[in-house]
């Protein structure tokens, strides 16, 4: 039977404020153990929450980056289920009232095409705390540093079909928050963890099948595994004429294997209502308005910008435009050079080497974005060849200084372009090298070009700034006369 | 000196008569010696409360007291107090010390006043006769026979024995006005959002009010300048002006139009009862009071929502005594089920145990629309019972409880009829109203009260109302035989 | 609305709460009572009615993104079951 499969991604992504969602304590990443859990955090008796107006603003702010209706009146509830992670016995979350309706996104698929992925709502919550396993002789230990963290839970559609569109989704969202600035982004550090929802139905079938839930995937690569995986199992049961249980499983990265959760046995009924201590969150349209005003150009609308104002092509671009940092480090140097194109060849080819090398993001490069403009400004004007280039670049990012034009001619490498002096730099080269030029002159016109290849080194080395085009002609000429 | 009210024990200590360590010890002596026959405290912070009075008599020696300084009180031991137990009457925090104070109790601490102790009450604020302590009953000051009504029991019965002059509490469906009435005490219950929450052990959040237990509506007024405060770490806390509740007390009432609701006057409400009632209303007539019959017409279905909206709150609000981070928790669990399970089946008792197991079906899958959708529909049309008939008087007046104090064990085998015990004072808790209760005569040696209702954050007016009928009568002098 | 004896099993076991054999068929009739109180609330028109959480019709505070609070493990560990190593100790939880 041929099947069609239907995902739906359930991403939770945690707010970049200072302090919790409803108490004052900070959500630092990577504190020791409890030393950020406040009275509220902890679900002591007797305390109470109050709402985090940059939660909101961030939330808000997220809806209208997909285009999403705006909850002016939303609503907290409370999700009710034990578990040592959840101080409260309940998650307050939003139900009903989501502060973010119906939205959409665009993702783009291999073959270029574009694909609208509509989102069904996005959720303001809590983030839960943390279960540790290891090293309490048996026991588990409970951090709840994490917990009250602001989240956003943003739940797609059930309309992607494959893992590879479920990936780029997770890619795509994970681009615009981190363009927002409402999310840091972190996968490693668990700042958006993706839950997806897998279900497979015979083609042509309206119906949807059972579907299970894959926990907190926390990297893109291991959304499409872990999908793929889920297919692949659910595939067989389904061709041997058995049923999909539907439950919560969990991926094993190093086995590439799904499997079911042992903790979601107990059968839950989460017994939601309204939070009875939290009031409705009222907004208005002037509110709205305001955060609109504060919304970056975001990738889709950069992407096009890079395309249809500046030549780059489809791939450039969406590179390019896909990290806020990455965009902004090469936009302001291509302002400064003058050339989209040169900037995109340069930071996709060297910047990009040094990032992996280095294994740093783009701020932490020891190049700043002003310096690597002024490097390709003196590309184009000819003072710098693309050797020389290279070598400020390194010298930059290798911390050996920084000032460009200081290094220029601290290296010596002011390409000379003066046809005079070159004239002079070759005619030693040839007196210097009598074999390689018997060599060259022996050598058949056809293949003169490739032999010319030496001399051209060589006068390099001899004067670090020769304009290579200079030398060539330079070079012709001389071999030429002999 | 025990038979002082507040308001003399501030004048005394203003002109020097006695000092807060005075009043501290001799009241401390006393606790000691007559609690042991009721029952009214927890736990008494005897250390604590000579360093308070020391500390207070040394700000009034620096020129620095308020009127509470160095006036002696007690907690309900649902307020949390720092570094003090803090049980809410339950074996599940029979062990736990607050890490922190309750904004009531900071309110009072920077005033200066004197703290005794913590008050008994039923277990989580849940039971009308205090019998659902894990620390055992309090007696009736009264009749020794006889329950001193609930929740807040123990701060009813040690004000009315002369124990305290005053002591915190709070009312979710009448638990300050009802053992008010039953211990012959003033019971003021403010309006929602009027006092904070912080630091209150939740029972029901949308219900639960923290008000006073004083002897007179004057040291009511007194408590409620303390107690009231726009607190930012309550999100349903109004941000509003608290007046001087004292200022307005001696302000005519000529002209007042006070409202009895039919439905508080039924028949199956002993004769003798409502006579106690209707006797106080002609006190009011003849200080010029107007009065009006007005209809309440779903006030029958207030305690069946109240039922269902207090209990589904409090399933949720209890979910945190679960034995991990503080509290009570089992010998040897197994597994965390078995953690969960049996702290929890061991440290609440049954009535604690069944509310939130109605609350838990109630919101349950499939039932929620009919039990809990509904009561918050029926709680919305309550409250435009009283929009209403704001509209046309300035208070409404009926029956406190529907009888005065009853025996032990007489209604504890049935939960429901314990229930109706809040009849009359449910309604205003749904509505979120100030509601106060006011001696008004005695049946059978035992006090009745008088239930005032006032329009929302008008509690200016019914303390208004109580002091001029407290000035009229001397019910509320009244004490307990062998008290006086 | 009665309630059956593994009705009310289940309910205990939604809730975490241990109940003793022997008190389920009290709990039982006493559950079906309160239940059979609260179904009074049927017989109401609530027809278009918005359903009321909270008393007064106020909206929710804001609160500034400013971190207030201070690390205060000890005296917050202070009072719990178990500890070790600054997290709080509970029975190994399986995922």
């Amino acid at each position: 039977m041929e099947w069609e499969v239907v995902i739906g991604l359930e991403i939770h992504a945690q707010l970049a404020t200072k302090s919790k969602i409803f108490s004052g304590a900070s959500t630092a990443y990577g504190a020791e153990a409890n030393t950020q859990a406040c009275a509220v955090d902890l679900g002591l008796p007797g305390v109470l929450p109050v709402f985090n107006e940059e939660a909101l603003r961030m939330a808000v702010k997220f809806g209208l980056a997909i285009d999403a209706e705006i909850g002016l009146k939303s609503v907290f509830d409370r999700k009710n289920y034990f578990y040592p992670d959840s101080p409260k016995g309940y998650q307050t979350t939003q139900l009903h009232h989501p502060i973010v309706g119906m939205g959409h996104i665009d993702i783009e698929l291999d073959d270029g095409e574009t694909r609208r992925i509509n989102v069904t709502r996005a959720h303001l919550e809590e983030d839960a705390g943390k279960s540790v396993h290891e090293g309490f002789s048996g026991m588990s230990g409970i951090d709840l540093n994490r917990a009250g963290t602001p989240l956003i839970e943003i739940v797609s559609e059930p309309e992607l079909r494959t893992a590879k569109e479920a990936a780029a989704y997770f890619k795509k969202m994970h681009s615009i928050v981190t363009y927002l600035g409402v999310c840091d982004g972190d996968l490693s550090q668990g700042s958006m963890r993706c839950d997806c929802n897998v279900s497979l139905r015979p083609k042509g079938q309206e119906e949807f099948g059972t579907r299970t839930e894959i926990k907190n995937v926390n990297s893109f690569r291991n959304v499409e595994r872990a999908i793929n995986a889920e297919i692949e199992r659910q595939m067989d049961i389904l061709e041997d004429g058995g049923v999909i249980l539907q439950e919560t499983r969990l991926y094993d990265a190093d086995k590439n294997e799904t499997r079911a959760m042992r903790s979601k046995e107990v059968e839950n009924d989460y017994r939601y209502f309204p939070c009875p201590d939290l009031l409705p969150v009222i907004i208005d349209q002037d509110y709205v308005d305001a955060v609109k005003e504060t919304l970056p150009e975001l990738p889709d609308a950069k992407k096009a910008r890079f395309e249809n104002d500046h030549g780059l092509s489809a791939t450039d671009a969406a590179v390019l435009a896909a990290n806020r940092d990455l965009a902004d480090f090469f936009e302001t140097a291509a302002k400064i050079a003058g050339d989209y194109k040169l900037t995109a060849n340069w930071v996709q080819g060297d910047v990009s080497a040094a990032l992996n090398r280095l294994e740093v993001g783009i701020n932490e490069l020891n190049i700043t974005a002003e310096q690597l403009g002024r490097i390709l400004q003196l590309i184009k004007d000819n003072t710098l060849n693309n050797g020389g280039a290279k070598e400020v670049f390194n010298a930059l990012v290798e911390g050996k200084g920084d000032d460009v034009d200081g290094l220029v001619d601290s290296l010596g490498l002011k390409q000379v372009s003066d046809t005079g002096a070159i004239e002079e730099i070759v005619a030693q080269v040839l007196v210097d090298n009598p074999k390689l030029v018997e060599g060259y002159l022996a050598t058949p016109e056809e293949k003169r070009g490739k032999a010319m290849g030496p001399f051209i080194g060589l006068t390099r080395k001899a004067a670090k700034g020769v304009n290579p085009q200079v030398v060539m002609e330079v070079l012709k000429k001389k071999l030429e006369e002999l | 000196m025990h038979n002082k009210t507040i308001a003399e024990i501030s004048r005394d200590l203003a002109a020097g008569e006695y000092s807060s360590t005075e009043i501290t010890t001799d009241l401390l002596a006393r606790v000691k010696d007559l609690d042991k026959g009721l029952n009214s405290f927890i736990t008494v912070t005897e250390e604590q409360a000579l360093a308070q009075a020391k500390a207070a008599d040394e700000r009034r020696a620096a020129g620095n007291a308020t009127p509470w300084t160095g006036v002696p009180m007690a907690h309900k031991d649902i307020f949390c107090t720092k570094g003090v137990l803090t049980t809410c009457g339950s074996k599940m925090l029979s062990n736990f010390e607050a890490p922190y104070d309750a904004t009531v109790v900071e309110n009072f601490n920077n005033a200066g006043a004197v703290s005794l102790g913590k008050t008994n009450m039923d277990e989580f604020a849940m039971g009308s006769s205090n019998e659902t302590s894990y620390f055992g009953p309090v007696k009736n000051p009264w009749d020794t026979d006889r329950v001193p009504g609930g929740s807040s029991g123990g701060s009813a019965a040690a004000v009315a024995a002369r124990l305290v002059p005053g002591a915190t509490a709070t009312d979710t469906g009448g638990s300050i006005r009802q053992p008010a009435a039953l211990c012959g005490i003033t019971g003021l219950k403010p309006t929602y959002g009027r006092v904070s929450r912080w630091g209150m052990i939740a029972f029901a959040s949308s219900l639960d009010q923290a008000g006073t237990m004083t002897r007179t509506v004057e040291d009511s007024a007194m408590m409620m300048n303390v107690m009231a405060s726009f607190d930012k770490k309550d999100s349903t806390c109004v941000e509003r002006d608290v007046p001087d509740y004292t200022s307005t007390l001696n302000d005519s009432i000529e002209g007042m139009t006070i409202g009895l609701p039919t439905e508080y006057f039924r028949d199956d409400i002993s004769a003798e009862m409502q006579q106690q009632v209707r006797n106080a209303i002609a006190e009011y007539e003849k200080m010029g009071a107007k009065v009006k019959e007005i209809s309440l017409p779903n006030t029958h279905l207030s305690v069946p929502t109240y039922y269902v909206v207090a209990p589904a709150e409090c399933s949720a609000n209890l979910s945190r005594m679960d034995g991990v981070r503080f509290g009570y928790r089992c010998e040897d669990p197994k597994d965390i089920e078995d953690l969960y399970c049996r702290s929890r089946g061991e440290g609440f008792g049954n009535e604690v145990k069944r509310r939130i197991m109605v609350g838990a079906y109630a919101l349950s899958a499939g039932f929620y629309d009919a039990y809990y959708k509904k009561a918050q529909q029926v709680r919305r049309l309550i409250k435009n019972d009283f929009v209403e008939a704001f509209k046309d008087v300035d208070v409404i007046m009926s029956p406190t409880s529907p009888t005065p104090a009853f025996k032990f064990g007489e209604k504890t085998d049935d939960p429901v009829a314990m229930y109706l015990e809040d009849i009359f004072t449910i309604a205003t808790n749904l509505a979120g109203l100030p509601g106060m209760s006011v001696p008004c005569g005695q049946v059978n040696n035992l006090p009745v009260g008088l239930q005032l209702i006032g329009n929302y954050f008008d509690e200016a007016r019914i303390l208004n109302a109580g002091h001029k009928f407290q000035q009229a009568t001397d019910w509320h002098l009244k004490a307990p035989q062998g008290i006086e | 609305m009665a309630l059956d004896q593994d009705q009310v099993r289940k309910i205990a076991s939604l809730a975490r709460l241990q109940i003793d054999d022997g008190q389920i068929a009290e709990y039982q009739t006493n559950l079906t009572n309160i239940l059979d109180l609260v179904d009074q609330l049927s017989a109401a028109d609530t027809d278009g009615i918005d359903p009321m959480a909270h008393p007064l019709d106020a909206v929710q505070r804001l609160r500034a993104d400013v971190v207030t609070e201070e690390n205060q493990r000890e005296n917050f560990q202070k009072i719990a079951p178990a500890t070790e190593q600054g997290h709080y100790l509970v029975p190994r939880v399986v995922e």
